[in-house]
């Protein structure tokens, strides 16, 4: 099976959709066992393993970070977060048999009770088809200002 | 509000011994003396040396509300400068780092200065001319800060001209820094990348009390630590199997009340002060290989035991910082406000120990410490529902007696069982002392 550039594009769309709607089951059914999401703490940094991330999380910590959204006594989400993704059509920059990037910029906005951000960002996507589906192998996202101190940041861009 | 402006004994008055008046944390004018005294007797952390390895570098922070830079002046001379041109109070450096060479030359009229802070050059110095310029505090350069030292690579600085001496302030707590330094096999260490900032709407100090708040942690990060050690369970792997990441860094903050009370707390001084005298949540981290070797060859198979067998938690230095030597970070609670805070985390690496180590550094700090940090969002929730809350009219007082003793002695190093809130109340002795510090040592000369 081959993939086209289009269905490459709806994947990104679909995924930021899960996402804002909340269907994380959905979501993390994306991902490769072996993913790891990736948001750097400094401009063009390149080494997620030995310095500082915002977030460099394999699939463990992801469900936990989703788990932990519904738990009972998850006082931070005692209201619930909103997020909402208002992203361009994706660059597709490589399609390599079974592996595909994309690089789409995105505004990320979240809210809760009477505080709302918004944020810039560049979501880099490693995909791969596995068994027929696409999948999420690592997804990178810069935040344009990644650099500022922010107050929390408690769903997913 | 009028009442505490200028009246330092007013504000010292909030702190009983077994309470503290809401005020120490919402009032604005409070804050203020805070920041004229507490900042400016104590002795507050400024940054790392390494972060002004070469001479020029620099790097700009603040102390308590103040803009200061650290900048190297020779090889072995760092200087803490006032960040702000002596002629119109124009910030010298504006990025947060950076090399500026033999002389800071400030952007608006050129006006130059060694990096010492001395007076190099004024252009057109003549229109100066017969109008005792160097009479001033303009004519002598940029203003440095009332005295600095270096211990083993950390800068500290304390703002006043006069005052308490650097080994007076820290006495024996600088026992957690020392280990932290140890634990490199050549005694050094490097800052790794930028720090974590995280804003937090809420007053410093109840960041600096949860430092060595034990009885919060089962409790408040059930949500993060309960939920992984669920999923674990779930995963229902075979003995032996290793373990996520997540469970070593995450997992022990659901230890239970016993735990925290056999870990002990120990008071110095000035209110410093270091949870996990005898065991902390580090305690059991994977052994990495090579790392007891390169120690052992450093420094004999005894010591290096020993400096390892120290598993302190988190060590406060009052008035904010935290030191977590074990894996080598430090986080420096920043006040802006009375109700606002920004936290810087810095990571360390441990030069000439496996990178491994470093890697466990950088993921407790983004597992714990970060914006993003589910752990982090359980805090904030607390601290942020906390200065809410004070808002109430209905009860004034915050209370902080949990294991209290009639007439504490905060001048003598005592260790406690792990859950007491002694160390708050060590703080809070600690700044009602420097509160007041002037009037004490007027009044002691008079």
């Amino acid at each position: 099976m081959s993939v086209s550039k289009d269905q490459l594009i709806d994947f990104i769309y679909e995924e930021v959709r899960m996402l804002d709607e909340g269907r994380y089951a959905e979501w993390l059914a994306l991902w490769l066992p072996d993913g790891h999401y990736w948001m750097p703490l400094d401009y063009k940094q390149s080494d997620p393993i030995n310095e500082t991330s915002l977030l460099y999380e394999d699939l463990f910590m992801l469900k936990l970070r989703v788990e932990r959204l519904n738990g009972a006594r998850t006082f931070s989400q005692k209201p619930k977060s909103r997020c909402h993704h208002v992203i361009q059509r994706p660059f597709v920059d490589e399609m390599k048999g079974d592996c595909f990037v994309t690089n789409t910029s995105m505004h990320y906005v979240e809210t809760r009770l009477d505080e709302q951000q918004l944020l810039a960002l560049t979501a880099r996507h490693e995909l791969a088809l596995v068994d027929g589906n696409l999948h999420i192998a690592n997804k990178r996202v810069d935040i344009l200002n990644c650099d500022a101190a922010f107050c929390n940041i408690q769903l997913l861009p | 509000m009028e009442r505490y402006s200028g009246n330092p004994n007013a504000a010292a008055a909030l702190v009983e011994p077994n309470q503290v008046h809401r005020d120490v944390y919402i009032n604005q004018d409070v804050y203020k003396l805070e920041m004229q005294h507490v900042f400016t007797n104590a002795w507050v952390f400024v940054g790392h040396e390494s972060q002004t390895a070469a001479k020029g570098d620099y790097f700009a922070t603040q102390i308590g509300d103040q803009p200061v830079i650290q900048v190297r002046h020779k090889a072995d001379d760092i200087h803490v400068l006032y960040n702000r041109c002596p002629h119109k109070g124009t910030k010298i450096v504006i990025d947060r780092q950076g090399n500026t060479g033999k002389f800071f030359r400030c952007p608006y009229h050129a006006w130059s200065f060694k990096t010492d802070g001395c007076l190099l050059a004024i252009p057109l110095k003549k229109g100066y001319e017969g109008t005792d310029l160097e009479k001033t505090a303009s004519g002598k350069g940029m203003k440095a800060v009332g005295a600095v030292k270096n211990h083993r690579g950390f800068i500290f600085a304390r703002l006043a001209e006069e005052g308490i001496s650097f080994e007076e302030f820290f006495g024996d707590s600088l026992s957690s820094i020392d280990n932290m330094v140890d634990r490199s096999p050549e005694g050094r260490l490097e800052v790794v990348g930028p720090p974590l900032r995280y804003m937090h709407h809420c007053n410093w100090k109840m960041l600096v009390e949860n430092q060595t708040d034990t009885c919060h942690p089962m409790v408040a990060h059930e949500s993060s630590a309960g939920t992984a050690i669920k999923l674990y369970e779930e995963l229902d792997l075979p003995e032996g199997a290793p373990k996520p990441p997540a469970m070593e860094i995450i997992a022990p903050f659901m230890s239970p009340y016993e735990f925290f009370e056999g870990m002990g707390i120990r008071t110095w001084p000035n209110g410093h002060g270091h949870t996990g005298v005898n065991h902390s949540i580090h305690s059991d981290y994977t052994k990495i290989e090579g790392y007891f070797e390169a120690m052992k060859a450093a420094y004999g198979e005894e010591k290096a035991k020993a400096i390892l067998d120290e598993n302190r938690h988190n060590t406060v230095y009052f008035p904010n910082i935290m030191v977590k030597g074990p894996i080598q970070q430090l986080r420096v609670f920043i006040p802006l406000a009375a109700n606002r805070t920004v936290v810087e985390s810095y990571i360390y690496r441990l030069v000439g120990a496996p990178d491994e180590l470093t890697a466990r550094t950088a993921m407790y700090n983004r597992m714990i410490n970060a914006p993003t940090s589910i752990v982090g969002h359980d805090d904030l929730e607390m601290y942020e529902r906390a200065q809410e809350g004070l808002q109430s009219d209905g009860m004034e007082w915050v209370n902080i007696q949990r294991l209290l003793e009639e007439d504490e002695d905060f001048t003598e190093e005592a260790v406690h069982n792990g859950t007491t809130e002694r160390q708050m109340r060590n703080q809070f002795n600690a700044w009602a002392k420097f509160m007041t510090y002037e009037l004490a040592t007027q009044e002691a000369a008079e």
